[in-house]
This record gives C-alpha cells, structure tokens and sequence, in this order.
C-alpha cells in the first residue's frame, strides 16, 4: 500500500493513501468531535461537527470523509475550528429539548459530552422547535423524534450491520425525520427488534423502554458476561442497579459479535429478575412440592440415591445436564455421575 | 464448527444446508449476509422458503428427508466431471475409487428424483461449490435431527473433502450449535461414552488420569443415552434420575413418552430456574442461579471458550449449580470444596489436553478457542489444520435413507419443526421477557397456500394437528415459506401447544438423534 506524509497539529504523520482525515487522526490518538460518523460504516457527513482546517482549502473539511493527501497540512483544533464546532453545537441545541436533568441518556450522550468539550449551554438561534408526542408503539424501543439529530447512524446501522432496512429517512426540511415505511409502527415493518439502532444512537432519541427510569447511566453497574441464548455467544454488558438487570448493551468481541445482538440477547433478560424464579428447594409431601430448607432436600437425596444405588447399582441412575449451565457446573453434574454414583450415564441435550 | 464464525465473512462461497440461521443464530447470519453484499456465493439447501433465500444466489427446494441423495449427485458431479481438488484428495483423503464407484448410480437425473431439484440445479450447485477455493458449509437441525442425522452430516463432509476444504482458513464443515453452551456441555464429559475432553471411558489410560485425579474407580462401561433413559425407566429398571436445566418433558420428541417416564420413575431430582412442566413431576426440586448470578464459562458454537460473569445475587436461596452439586456431593461422602468455579476449571483443564492451556486468567475480553495444549498456546480458529484424528479424511459411502416415518393416506403431511427468533426452547425464558408475546404470542401452523386450498382451510383458522402419537390444536398461517404437502410448527408454547407430542422418537442409530424434522401427519377442521 503507498503512503503519504502529513502535518497533523504540527506532527509530522505518515498515513495509507487512500485513509480519511478521521481515520489518521483516530490512529495517532487525535481525538476529534463527531456524532454522524461510525467505524466501517458509509460516512453520512451529516452532522459537521468533526471539521478541521487544512491549508490551502477555503473551507473547513469534514474530516470523516475528506481524504488525505501528500504535503498536507491538518489542524484539528485551532479557533477557527472551534468556533465552527460551537456553531454547529448552537444549531443542534436550537432543536433540542434541553432537558438532560430528566434524560435517560445523560452521562451517555454525545451531544451534552460535546457540548461541555465546546462550553456551549446555549443558543443564539431561538426558532420553531419540534414538539413530537414520544413514539411507544412498540413494547422495546422507545423514540424520541424531538431529540434526533437527524445523524443517520440508526438508518446506517439497520442497513449495513443487521441488513434489515425498516428504518429510513423520510420527508424533507423541517418534517424530516427516521420511521418505518408510510410512518408505521415497527411493529408492522420489519424490524426484528435488535437493538442495533439504539446502540448506535449517539443521543437520547432511541432508549430501551426496559431501562426507562430505573437509575441515570453513571448508577449502572457494568458488567461484561456473555448471551445466554444460542451458540453464537455473543459478548454482552449487563447494567446493573439495584440487583436488576435494567438494560443489556452489545460488547465488541471482534471475533464473535463486533457489537451486535439479536432480539433475544438484547431484550430477553426479564426472566433472570422474573417473580417466578424458585427461591427455595420444595420437596414434594404427599403429593404436593412443599418448600424446605436446603439441608432437608440434601438429606432426602443423599438418602434415596444411597438407597438405589445400594438396592439396584449404579445403572439404575441417568443424569441429564444443560446445555444452558456453565462448563463448571456440567462438569460437576459429570463428575457427580460418575465419581459418587459410579455411572456414565451423563447426557445433555447435545441430542436435540 | 471446524472454523470460526468471523471466518464466515471471508468465504467465497458459503453452502447453507438445512438451517434457517437468520432465525436460530441470528448474529451468525450478519456474517453470511455480509459475504454475500461482499461477493460471496449462497446456496441454501431447505425445503422452505427461509428469510436466507432472499440472499442465496442459488436455492436448493429440496423435499423433506432428502439430503443424501442431493449431496451424493453433487459429489457425483465433482468426481465425474473431475472437479475435485486432486492433489489434496491424493494426499489426504482415502476412498476416491470406491466412492467413485458408488456415486455410479447417484446421476442428477436421479437425484431429481428423490429430491425434487431439477437436475441442472443439482450440476451448477455442484459446479460452483468446486470451483470456490474455499467454500464453507454450514449447517444445523435440519441436517441432523433425522433418522440419518450422521449419514447427512458425512455425505456433506464428503463434498469438503474432495473440494479440500477441510483444514483451511474461510472453509470447514461447520455446525451451528443451537444452545448457548451445547458444545461446552460436551467438552467437558456431559457424554455417557466420553470423558472430558472427549476421552474414551472405555480407554484406560484415558480413566486412570481421572482416577487419580478424583481418588475413586471410574465404571469403564459407557452409560446410556438421554433417550435411552427414557426407555429404560419405562422397562422398569431405571430408577433415580437428575435433570438439570433441562424441561425434558416438553422439548423431547414424543413428549407424551417423555412425561409417561418421569411419571414413573421413583425419584427424580430437578435442578432448574422456574418451576418447569419437568420440576412439577420431580420429588425433589433445587432452585439454580442464572448466568447473570454466577461466575463460569461458555463455549460458544466455534469452541471458543468465554468468561460468563456475575452480575446481580440470585433470589432467596437459589445456589449456582456447580455449588449444589459440590455441596450434594459432599452430603454422600465426597467432599468436595471448590471456593470460586475457577478451581473447577483448572481441575478440568489440567486433565483435558485441548483445554490445558485456557485458565481465566488467560481469557480476557476475547475468549480461547480450543484445541489450546498449552499456556503460551494462541488456540485455534480452525481444525484439521495438517492432520485429520484419523491420519487420513475418509470419504464415505452413504446411501440415501428414506424418512422413518413418510407420509401416507391416513397421514398425508410432513410436520418440520423449528426455532422461531424471538423464541427460544420451550420458551421458560423468553416467556419471560416483557414484550415478547407480542412479536409471536402463541403457536401456528405454517401451511402452503396450496395444501390450504386443497383442505379448504381459511388464514387463522384453527385446526388440530394428529400424528400416529399425539394431537395439538393451533391456528394456521398460511404463507409460501412451506412447500406443499410440509407443515412447519415450532416447539416454543408447550403449555398450550405441545407440539413434540406429534413427533417421533424414532432416532439416528449412531448419535441417537431424534427425526425432529420430520414425521407424517394430518391436518384436521376443528368443524
Ligand atoms: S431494532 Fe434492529 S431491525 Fe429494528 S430498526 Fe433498529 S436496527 Fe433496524
Ligand atoms: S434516532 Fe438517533 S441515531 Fe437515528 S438519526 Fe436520530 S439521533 Fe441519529
Ligand atoms: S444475542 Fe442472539 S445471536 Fe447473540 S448469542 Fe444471544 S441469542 Fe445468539
């Protein structure tokens, strides 16, 4: 691959031809401001929040599509960009309900990151603001239209990382906005509910309706684990307040899931919290399953395996093991089987 | 699978036999659909209309049951036409001739006729799936819930081998695991034949390592299987049974057979999360953790090996499952005394050679992937590398196996059955979640648009379905997506569709592997 040589910010910066602004900064620890821009996805250059300068050009440029090239030079940071940026930042707020105090997003959201970065509390420009009623017709994901900023990232990450298309931009200036096909519900498009829209988002316009007033972002505990459904096993992150699961975000395990998930491991998490997990052992007394302690199930066990297996051997035993459990416990379910009872008769559900 | 999921995305050509993947594995089907937006070739191999054939270059409407026959004429193809990979079938494959031979009569035209896929269908599949350098197979239930489950999966790994995918980067055969730590559960000895990390029972050296290591005499007899389980306590000689996190009586074929044998054994012991339909039938019942209350590890469908974390206490008194057993254990005698589950996997680890190199310590953000000997050891992404375990890839000779049960006069449907994506299993979980029932509420039936026509059958309307070994009632979808003459049922709403009351127990003599997918049935008006 050639190269080329540039001036970032007064370093002198080798770089693949061919690489946007965006990328090269990115590698040499630049931070620029963006909120359109996602990795390996089409650039939208929507928002116009990461221009910089570069020499010799009339314009400021928008560094996440602006190619680089031989000689030149780059600066990411200098008053001329920082004065476009705050004006950027202004344009956005004069749309934008300014209601952090209340917002499920705030400790999260790009928009109020940068607009502490920048300084900017206010704006200069009052005009016609939104006042869309909050779309909740569906049970998982809940959109703010008055808090969108029209980035695309949703509309992006719908077509080119899940490849499902229900989401798109629809009509022009002051009505333009993201929804499904003629404004219906996600319900009746088809979306599959993976959430890959609202992990994206940079701002508080799509929000987990699990999550809605059960603790601010900075509450959260987090914690990464992995997907309990299927065999992909995808890397999640549990949020975590009060002992409950409030939302699950997808991990980028670049070799398995690169950040995505499905329905299931998105919004499937109910049952770990669920009123009808059993909390005790039960034995059953007279026909009914009665609840008893721990010591008591153990004894019974112990007993009546001891028992059987003094009456009938161990070939009177079978054990099934889950699929679903860790490899500790289905290795102490195997151990179990054949180090205390003395049989290999140890499945799991491989079968079906 | 033989290779990794990430490889998927770099295939050029990527043959899906008999599995609906965007429904089942969802996440993996990104990487397929990813290949195919950068160029990559899709077959799909399935009798329905799956959401995977709006992106297969090339789909194969094969008839139920009739997947040896196809892949026999593709490998008929491929060695007649001379389209196999010959320095690699010299070197490391056994039985060209022989197979040769026996692919004679296994023409396309023939083919054609058993399967339903016109012969030219049947030679550009084939044609193509030679000419990729590499290709990869994928594939899940729909190969191996059959009667001929292992004989589908050989006829496959026939084609890899004469096209020299085996052993090589974006190629591979490659099973799709359904469940989240199915292949772990194997890995790690949950397998009446197999002791940890797949070491025979019956092989001595193999048993005294474990001997020595849990300090007891190890039965070198193989147990039996689940489904052996079930016929054995009907016979009356088994007598205690333990099930973990399994609601065997509604997820097993012929459920109804399933129930009769927990009803009568003398004491079953049910470890789980919620009281299942299988715990109301248990003497005892043990309250677990879930996954977000306990520390371990998963294997994931690619032998990646991936460290679960806890998150948030488990309710009331409900333990991790690895502690009841240690402290069960304990109770009979066998003291066991494991502080945290990484002593257990360092126990299994040092025991089990492809798993000698993982401890937690090593498993960071990213996981290993087993075959892992050794502590400085990278782990592999994709197996057979130099060597296949038996030296050399046999090519086998599988002939086509009718299905156990085809349909007749009195019983004129194919039922398949299968996952739906917002489901999973007998839906104990998933159920669970808020707003689930709404993107699929209760259980349907997916019937043609000419087999509704044909019973003067209305969308919606609600039938019973009868099998030679149970009823359900469910309503009808009526939808392209089933060929005629096959009706698709999922198995997610046992409580009000217990739709493994039909199928059949009849099982894959090797692997003992249910026909899941298929058993003859009729559609009946409830008026
Ligand atoms: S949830 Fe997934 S499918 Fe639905 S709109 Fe968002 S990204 Fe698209
Ligand atoms: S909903 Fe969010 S991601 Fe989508 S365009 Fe609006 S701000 Fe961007
Ligand atoms: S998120 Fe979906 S695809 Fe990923 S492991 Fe969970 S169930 Fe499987």
């Amino acid at each position: 691959m050639s190269t080329v040589k540039l001036q970032i910010d007064g370093r002198e910066i080798t770089a693949p031809e061919g690489a946007t602004i965006l990328d090269v900064t990115k590698s040499a620890g630049i931070e620029i401001p963006r909120l359109c821009h996602m990795e390996g996805l089409t650039p939208n250059a929507a928002c116009r929040l990461c221009v910089v300068e570069v020499a010799g050009s009339r314009n400021l440029v928008a560094s996440c599509s602006f190619p680089v090239s031989n000689n030149m030079v780059v600066k990411t940071n200098s008053e001329r960009v920082a004065k476009a940026r705050r004006l950027v930042m202004e344009l956005l707020l004069s749309d934008h309900p300014l209601d952090c105090m209340t917002c499920e997003k705030s400790g999260a959201c790009d928009l109020e990151k940068y607009a502490y970065e920048l300084g900017v509390s206010s704006t200069r420009f009052e005009g016609e603001r939104h006042a869309y009623p909050l779309d909740e017709s569906n049970p998982f994901i809940v959109r703010d239209y008055n808090k969108c900023i029209l980035c695309g990232r949703c509309v992006s990450a719908c077509n080119e990382v899940q490849f499902v298309g229900a989401i798109n931009v629809a009509h022009r200036g002051f009505d333009t906005k993201v929804a499904a096909p003629f404004g219906r519900s996600l319900l009746d498009s088809t979306c599959t509910f993976c959430g890959q829209c609202v992990a994206v988002c940079p701002v508080g316009a799509l929000i987990e309706n699990t999550r809605r007033f059960q603790g601010r972002e900075w509450e959260l505990d987090k914690v990464a684990t992995v997907c309990p459904y299927c065999g992909v096993g995808c890397n999640i992150e549990l949020n975590v307040k009060n002992n409950r699961v409030v939302k699950v975000v997808p991990l980028n395990n670049a070799a398995v899931n690169q950040g995505t998930l499905c329905v299931k491991g998105k919004f499937g998490m109910d049952f770990v919290g669920s009123p009808d997990r059993l909390t005790t052992p039960l034995i059953r007394r007279d026909g009914q399953l009665i609840p008893a302690p721990w010591e008591e199930a153990y004894d019974l066990i112990a007993a009546k395996f001891s028992q059987i297996k003094g009456e009938s051997g161990p070939d009177a035993f079978a054990f099934l093991s889950s699929a679903r459990t860790t490899n500790e416990s289905n290795y102490m379910m195997q151990k179990f089987a054949r180090a205390v009872i003395g049989t290999n008769s140890v499945d799991n559900c491989a079968r079906t | 699978m033989s290779n990794s999921i990430a490889e998927l995305e770099d295939a050029p050509l990527i043959l899906a036999a008999g599995t609906n993947t965007t429904e089942s594995h969802p996440v993996i089907s990104l990487r397929v659909k990813k290949a195919v937006s950068k160029g990559a070739k899709l077959i799909v191999v399935d009798p329905r209309k799956i959401e995977l054939t709006d992106f297969a270059t090339r789909w194969l409407r094969l008839k139920v049951g009739t997947d040896i026959p196809l892949y026999n004429a593709m490998a008929h193809v491929i060695i007649e036409e001379g389209l196999y990979n010959k320095e690699y079938v010299a070197a490391r494959t056994a039985g060209l001739e022989e197979m040769r031979e026996f692919l004679k009569e296994y023409t396309p035209e023939y083919a054609e006729e058993i399967t339903g896929v016109p012969a030219e269908e049947i030679v550009a599949a084939a044609r193509e799936y030679a000419a990729a350098r590499p290709a990869s197979i994928i594939y899940t239930l729909g190969i191996t819930e059959h009667s001929c489950g292992v004989h589908n999966v050989q006829s496959l790994a026939n084609l890899a081998l004469l096209c020299g995918n085996f052993g090589v980067e974006n190629g591979g055969v490659n099973p799709l695991r359904g469940q989240n730590n199915v292949q772990g559960a194997g890995d790690v000895g949950c397998l009446p034949n197999l002791l940890p990390g797949y070491q025979r029972v019956g092989d001595d050296k193999a048993r005294q390592r474990w001997e020595r290591e849990w300090g007891v005499e190890l039965n070198p007899r193989p147990g039996i299987t689940k489904v052996a389980a079930i016929d054995e306590v009907l016979k009356g000689k088994l007598r205690a049974m333990y099930i973990m996190g399994e609601n065997t009586v509604v997820s097993d074929a012929n459920a109804n057979k399933a129930r009769r044998a927990l009803e009568a054994v003398e004491f079953l012991v049910v470890q789980d999360l919620f009281l299942t339909e299988t715990a109301l039938l248990a003497d005892v019942v043990l309250p677990a953790a879930a996954f977000a209350e306990v520390d371990g590890t998963f294997t994931n469908t690619e032998r990646r090996v991936q460290r679960v974390r806890k998150a948030v206490e488990p309710p009331g008194q409900a333990k991790a499952d690895w502690l009841i057993l240690s402290e069960l254990a304990t109770r009979m005698g066998y003291v066991q005394s494991y502080d945290h589950p990484s002593q257990i996997w360092d126990e299994l680890a040092r025991n089990t050679p492809i798993l000698a190199g993982i401890s937690y310590g090593r498993l960071g953000q990213e996981g290993l992937q087993w075959p892992c000997p050794t502590p400085d050891h990278p782990g592999t992404r994709y197996l057979h590398k130099d060597v296949f375990p038996s030296e050399k890839g046999y090519l086998q000779m599988v002939p086509h196996v009718p299905l156990a049960e085809p349909p007749d006069d009195e019983y004129p449907l194919v039922l398949t059955t299968g996952r739906r994506r917002p489901n999973y299993h007998t839906n104990t979980q998933t159920g669970r979640a808020r707003g689930f029932d709404t993107l699929s509420p209760h259980e349907w039936v997916e019937v043609s648009p000419h087999d509704a026509l044909e019973m003067g059958l209305s969308d919606g309307e609600e039938v019973r379905v009868v099998s030679r070994r149970g009823r359900v009632q469910a309503p009808i979808k009526i939808t392209d997506r089933s060929p005629a003459g096959v009706v698709f049922m999922s198995f997610h709403f046992p409580q009000t569709t217990l739709t493994n009351a039909l199928t059949t127990d009849l099982h894959d003599p090797i692997t003992e592997t249910p026909e899941f997918k298929a058993c003859a049935v009729r559609v009946e008006k409830l008026r």
